[in-house]
């Protein structure tokens, strides 16, 4: 018993180790690490980071330049920007991890369906894909706005219904391609039920391309909810979110740049952060990249 | 005699496809005796594997079975519930496939494919393992405590197919399907399944039905041969019966194209003149009609039916019928 038992568990810890040991070799993937893990660790210590509360006005202050007292200055209602923008990433990557939790699982388990169910089924859900995926995303975000006001659920609503047919797609397509494979049919032939092949067999192998897409997928979520609270219609003011930093500051971009740069540039960070640590992590766990 | 593991009787199975209905498989029967290995020989396209894909119910959605039944243990297999199917696949049926580089899931370990088709059984994980690492051994995979850990792209080809059949064998199936186990590998590997496959057997005393183009394998190995030809049995009987006392005219003219059987030097292989006939616009009469050397006149009129030529010998061909 003790035997087998050191046998089943010394691989695993080995393999995780290693994945970490080639994680940081790569010089991409590391700088995506620190990158992500800056912009996660100023989230999680908003609270110690920021010097001031986020909402806190100052009118006498106004458009204070950068200096030792607000580091990165003050917008036109005297708020301490550095303080927004550190708030403002607790915003943009609860609404992105949930919003692409939620999509990714609906996703999977949906294009699975469609690629591995009959034939009916598949035509039904690639004409929801198909039908979700024709209307421009602002369009459509602007009218669910419209229809439930603007918040941070109705952002993270839009970004799943939206992204759902992203990855259904590609896990439909994946698992068509699957289903023929001989694997699939020696699976079956050993006794196993859809629920089985789906969830032991397809899964494990549509998983990987659907998690880079996820993990790129976390800055073109932060996008969107930038770009709607900088139409307004995002995360309402006066909570601080890096579109509506943007769009505060955009005004007045002749004499106070910094305003437009605070809000744009932790957006840049982020997407190149994810961006790098997706790719890096695509390649050391798909087995059939190693090169061990 | 004992109750055969496997009886298939007037089994036909036809594809819908654009060009209209296309007759794969037309009154095929066959029988499986207990403890045996039944091969299955025919050139490509002739429905060995629409055959055996029946037998389990793994046909693709355009395919129905217009009539017969398939008898496995005194149960119709065609009239399962799909909970019952499961719980035969792998138990009691199990298969091997032709190409092992694409047999073994390539993202997940052999360990873990080999305990998870294992799910039904009520034992603990450690027990699965050494089931698992036991059944390697037997199948000649060295080392096999940490080879359980490799992946399929660590394996080579020879041991892919090890691996496939220790799968197969894993909850001691009575019936084993191998579908051209060695097509995709080399002559030095073809012989060691071979020999793998037949010490199994005793081993395991379950019965093989073997899917093969290669007579020689056949004889080497089958105790009873079926030749199909173009979606219906030709001929059946002992290797014996087959090879020494062919009698359907297709049989004789694969024996002789066997090239391991030319004894003088040529420059060309023998072939059998002609293609197979169009399964969607069948002709009348005997399907090898077109292409015998030997037709004669009711041939092109009607279809022959199963004659027996010397007990458990059977060739559907007017030629033994009429003496």
């Amino acid at each position: 018993m003790a035997a087998t038992d050191t046998v089943t568990a010394a691989p695993r810890v080995e393999a995780s180790a290693s994945a970490w040991r080639r994680l940081l070799a790569d010089p991409l993937g590391a700088f995506g690490l620190a990158l992500v893990v800056l912009i996660v660790a100023s989230a999680i210590f908003a609270d110690w980071l920021a010097q001031y509360p986020p909402t806190q006005l100052d009118i006498r202050n106004k458009f204070s330049e950068p200096t030792l007292i607000h580091w990165l200055g003050t917008d036109h209602l005297g708020r301490d920007t550095f303080s927004r923008v550190v708030y403002g990433g607790r915003i943009a990557l609860w609404v992105s991890l949930v919003a692409v939790s939620i999509s990714l699982v609906l996703g999977l388990v949906l294009g699975m369906l469609a690629g591995y169910g009959p034939r009916w089924l598949d035509s039904f859900l690639m004409l929801v894909f198909d039908a979700v995926r024709s209307f421009p995303t602002i369009m459509f975000a602007l009218a669910v706005v419209i229809m439930l006001g603007p918040s941070l659920e109705t952002v993270i609503f839009i970004v799943v219904v939206t992204s759902i047919p992203v990855y259904g797609r590609i896990v439909r397509t994946l698992t068509l391609s699957m289903r023929v494979n001989e694997f699939i049919l020696a699976e079956r032939s050993l006794g196993a039920g859809p629920v089985r092949v789906l969830f032991h067999h397809v899964l494990p192998n549509v998983i990987g391309p659907v998690l880079i897409l996820a993990s790129m997928e976390i800055p073109v979520v932060i996008t969107i909810e930038a770009g709607l609270s900088f139409l307004g219609v995002g995360v309402r003011p006066p909570t601080p979110s890096w579109g509506s930093i943007l769009n505060d500051g955009y005004a007045f971009i002749r004499d106070t740049p910094w305003l437009v740069l605070a809000g744009g540039m932790p957006v840049i960070v982020t997407t190149l952060g994810f961006t790098f640590l997706g790719e890096s992590l695509r390649d050391i766990f798909d087995p059939r990249l190693r090169r061990d | 005699m004992a109750r055969p593991i496997l009886d298939i009787r007037d089994l036909s199975v036809s594809f819908a496809t654009p060009r209209g209905s296309v007759e794969a498989l037309r009154d095929v029967s066959l029988t499986v005796p207990q403890d045996s290995i039944v091969g299955i020989v025919g050139e490509s396209g002739c429905g060995k594997t629409t055959l055996i894909s029946t037998v389990l119910r793994l046909l693709a959605y355009n395919a129905t079975v217009k009539s017969g039944e398939i008898v496995f243990e005194g149960e119709n297999v065609l009239a399962m519930s799909d909970e019952r199917l499961r719980d035969l696949r792998g138990r009691q049926v199990a298969m091997v496939f032709q190409d092992p580089m694409t047999a073994l899931n390539p993202v997940l370990s052999i360990a873990t494919q080999m305990l998870d088709i294992q799910y039904r059984e009520p034992i603990p994980t450690t027990e699965k393992r050494r089931r698992a690492i036991d059944m390697l051994r037997r199948v000649g995979i060295p080392d096999p405590e940490h080879r359980l850990e490799g992946y399929p792209h660590h394996f080579s080809g020879g041991m892919r197919q090890r691996i496939s059949i220790a799968m197969a064998l894993l909850m001691n199936p009575a019936l084993l399907i191998a579908d051209e186990p060695t097509t995709a590998l080399d002559v030095t590997l073809e012989a060691q399944i071979i020999r793998l496959l037949r010490d199994l057997k005793r081993e395991f005393k379950g019965s093989i039905l073997f899917v093969s183009h290669n007579l020689g394998l056949i004889a080497e190995l089958c105790d009873e041969v079926v030749v199909m030809y173009a979606g219906e049995i030709v001929e059946q009987g002992s290797v014996r019966q087959l090879f020494h006392d062919a009698r359907h005219p297709y049989t004789r003219l694969l024996l002789e194209c066997d090239p391991a059987r030319i004894e003088k030097a040529s420059r060309h292989l023998p072939t059998i003149a002609g293609n197979l006939p169009d399964l969607a616009h069948l002709p009348g009469g005997c399907i090898f009609a077109p292409r015998c050397p030997r037709v004669h006149e009711p041939c092109r009129r009607e279809a022959p039916q199963n004659y027996a030529a010397s007990k458990g010998h059977d060739v559907r061909c007017f030629l033994v019928r009429d003496g």
